[in-house]
């Protein structure tokens, strides 16, 4: 497999603050990519250099071969990206936002009806093209937008939250039409804050205050806590919990789940035991202990911490 | 440039302008209400003032002149004065703006060559009415003299008559309108043009589409002419209204050749047109962009092109401002060439400062607009 999009030490300063911050990564080609984190995190700001849109700092970038810095117009032919907002015109018709995005692309004659035929089918907008933009349900509107920024068949396309504010049954419909289009060997760099939605990507990178805290597939990200268990436990009062576990020898962390912790331990059985009789001890009981498998979510958390540990000490 | 790709732009501009039926109203409405409102309400002339009378000689000589103020029609008679009458009570409770005097022995000294005298009693309240007025009254009764010096000369002395005509060129009858519609077509054009250029870009601004159009192949030149070109049209279209409201309602016909005005008003258009894209580019709100677009095309137009203070008039510093006003150019060239008849080659002063502005204006705001951010 070929990589299609390589960053290496990418950087980013806005005057005192960096966005980004030493960002290296690949993506290969037809793969869903997903690029995580919290806002703020830089995850609009890179996306934004590799449309060569930003010129970065320092670091480079290239998309399909092409230096995002050096040749911004040249790549601009050969990407497509999907805004933030839905950046369609809400005061024109499905039909004229598609006509005046494949006249932007340059597409003309029969590619440009075929183009505009396909867009309609893929965001189930048939029958509808005389619709006003501003008129249709959000997840109609997102697939147009996602429909518009590939008329012109780009092979690499960057879509930055495209499931903001969008129902779950339609956020669905999208992560199918990006599975179809991956399958059709386009490479789709996806942002994103739902962790359900980072399970669908091929690999995930998540940023955290502008650095690259975690890489990988989800299986792989998994990892980090291999050879450990994790155990949930409930308890009374919980924040007192997991300070006292926190401080136990063998407890690796504990994290607040909402009104349960998180612990990782070394050993199931000893793990079991030594959670209940310290929180039984310091008369937090009731306790009850489960193991669970990982998810996703632990291992942002774990990551993150990991690096705001980092960060202190050095 | 692809025109294409241009034309992609253009057209969508119109479908959105054709859906937006408030901004087509101001584009096109708008300048014609202008042009009725201020047409109308600048108006220095003054008409029909009201006057009272107070005619003690009741003679053939009195009622003549009595006669020349009415048929001027620059006074109305409201009312005569009485022997005893208090002269005040007119001026005060605003019966009449000026009372006229004829003292008794008018006719007769006038009989016997001596000079008559007749008084003028003018409300100065507001002086520009008043200095107007007394202007009118002055020409009348100079008038009359003059009739009576060429009667007697041709009964008596057989000298020949003095031929008093004076005339005004270009605006025979000096009407306010005449001069300030020129002028308003300079000013409404720069106001129309500067809004619609700076508001449909900011829209998209705001929007995030302009994000989207940035990632696409489209050059940032094929994006300004695509933009501007509607709006151009839209604004020959709002002059071309103007001129016809101006020519119905005013009387105001254009004297030189329709060519010399079309080409004047595209190029200051430009310089209009690139000046509300320079706005677009320092404004991040559609509302910011209305009150820069207001404050910095508006008034200047107004208050530094001429159209209703004399630049020579103004001090200095003002006076080398006025430089950087297009309007101030155009006022010029479209006032000679609606009210004087003149040709476009009598102004290539104020064309070439014309050209030059909208040149330094179009490349400041394309530098602006395709600056990549860093």
């Amino acid at each position: 497999m070929s990589s299609v999009l390589e960053i290496d030490r990418l950087v980013k300063r806005f005057g005192a603050f960096t966005s980004v911050d030493e960002l290296s990564l690949h993506v290969n080609e037809g793969e869903v990519f997903g690029l995580l984190g919290s806002n703020g995190a830089g995850k609009t700001t890179t996306i934004r250099i590799l449309c060569g849109l930003l010129e970065p700092t320092s670091g480079r970038a290239r998309v399909l071969g092409i230096d995002v810095a050096k040749e911004p117009e040249r790549l601009k032919h050969a990407i497509g990206y999907m805004t933030q907002r839905f950046s369609l015109y809400d005061d024109l018709t499905v039909i004229q936002n598609l006509r005046f995005f494949g006249g932007v692309y340059g597409l003309k004659g029969a590619r440009l009806r075929e183009r505009e035929a396909w867009a309609v089918q893929i965001a189930g907008l048939e029958g509808k093209q005389d619709l006003l933009t501003r008129s249709l349900p959000g997840g109609w509107k997102q697939r147009l937008a996602l429909a518009c920024a590939i008329l012109h068949q780009p092979k690499v396309v960057f879509l930055d939250e495209p499931t903001g504010g969008v129902d779950p049954i339609s956020r669905r419909r999208f992560w199918t039409l990006i599975d179809e289009l991956a399958g059709s060997g386009v490479t789709l760099i996806v942002t994103t804050h739902y962790l359900d939605e980072a399970e669908r990507c091929d690999r995930i990178a998540l940023m955290h205050a502008s650095r690259l805290v975690a890489y990988g597939t989800v299986h792989e990200l998994k990892d980090v806590f291999a050879g450990r268990v994790m155990l949930e436990v409930a308890c009374a009062r919980v924040l007192d919990g997991q300070a006292l576990l926190e401080r136990e020898p063998g407890v690796f962390e504990a994290t607040v789940f909402g009104t349960r912790l998180h612990v990782v331990v070394a050993d199931e059985q000893q793990g079991r035991r030594q959670v209940t009789d310290a929180l039984t001890r310091a008369g937090l009981a009731p306790v009850a202990v489960e193991r669970i498998v990982p998810s996703l979510e632990d291992v942002f958390i774990h990551c993150i911490e990991a690096e705001e540990a980092r960060r202190r000490a050095s | 440039m692809s025109p294409r790709k241009v034309w992609a732009i253009a057209k969508k501009e119109l479908k959105q302008a054709s859906r937006d039926p408030l901004t087509l109203g101001m584009l096109l409405g708008l300048p014609t209400v202008m042009l009725l409102m201020y047409g109308y309400a600048i108006n220095f002339d003054v008409r029909h003032v009201p006057l009272a009378v107070r005619d003690l000689d009741k003679s053939r000589e009195s009622r003549e002149l009595v006669a020349e103020f009415v048929n001027s029609t620059y006074f109305d008679v409201v009312s005569d004065v009485a022997a005893g009458d208090d002269l005040d009570r007119f001026t005060e409770r605003r019966i009449a703006k000026v009372v006229l005097l004829l003292p008794e022995g008018f006719s007769r000294t006038l009989e016997r060559g001596g000079s008559a005298g007749v008084q003028l009693i003018l409300d100065g309240a507001d002086a520009n009415t008043a200095t107007t007025v007394l202007g009118y009254a002055s020409a009348l009764v100079g008038a009359a003299n003059v009739r009576r010096i060429q009667a007697r000369a041709a009964g008596r002395l057989d000298l020949a008559p003095i031929d008093y005509q004076p005339r005004v060129f270009y605006n025979p009858e000096l009407k306010t309108t005449q001069f300030l519609v020129p002028g308003l077509v300079g000013f409404i054009l720069m106001l129309t043009a500067v809004l619609s250029t700076a508001l449909s870009v900011v829209r998209e601004k705001e929007r995030g589409t302009l994000e989207q159009l940035r990632v696409t192949s489209l050059r940032p030149s094929e994006l300004i002419v695509g933009k501007t070109l509607p709006y151009l049209a839209i604004s020959l279209m709002a002059t071309v209204l103007i001129l016809v409201a101006a020519r119905v309602l005013f009387g105001v016909a254009v004297r030189g050749s329709y060519l010399d005005l079309f080409v004047a008003t595209v190029i200051y258009l430009i310089g209009a047109l690139s000046f509300g894209l320079l706005v677009s580019s320092l404004s991040e709100s559609q509302a910011m962009a209305f009150q820069v677009g207001m404050v910095t095309s508006m008034l200047p137009a107004i208050f530094l092109s001429g159209f209703i203070f004399p630049i020579r008039a103004m001090p200095q510093l003002v006076q080398a401002l006025t430089y950087a006003v297009p309007a101030r150019y155009f006022l010029v060239v479209s006032r000679g060439i609606i009210l004087k008849g003149g040709a476009l080659s009598e102004y290539t002063r104020d064309m070439g400062f014309l050209v030059l502005y909208a040149s330094v204006v179009l490349t400041i705001a394309y530098a602006r607009l395709t600056r990549r951010e860093v």
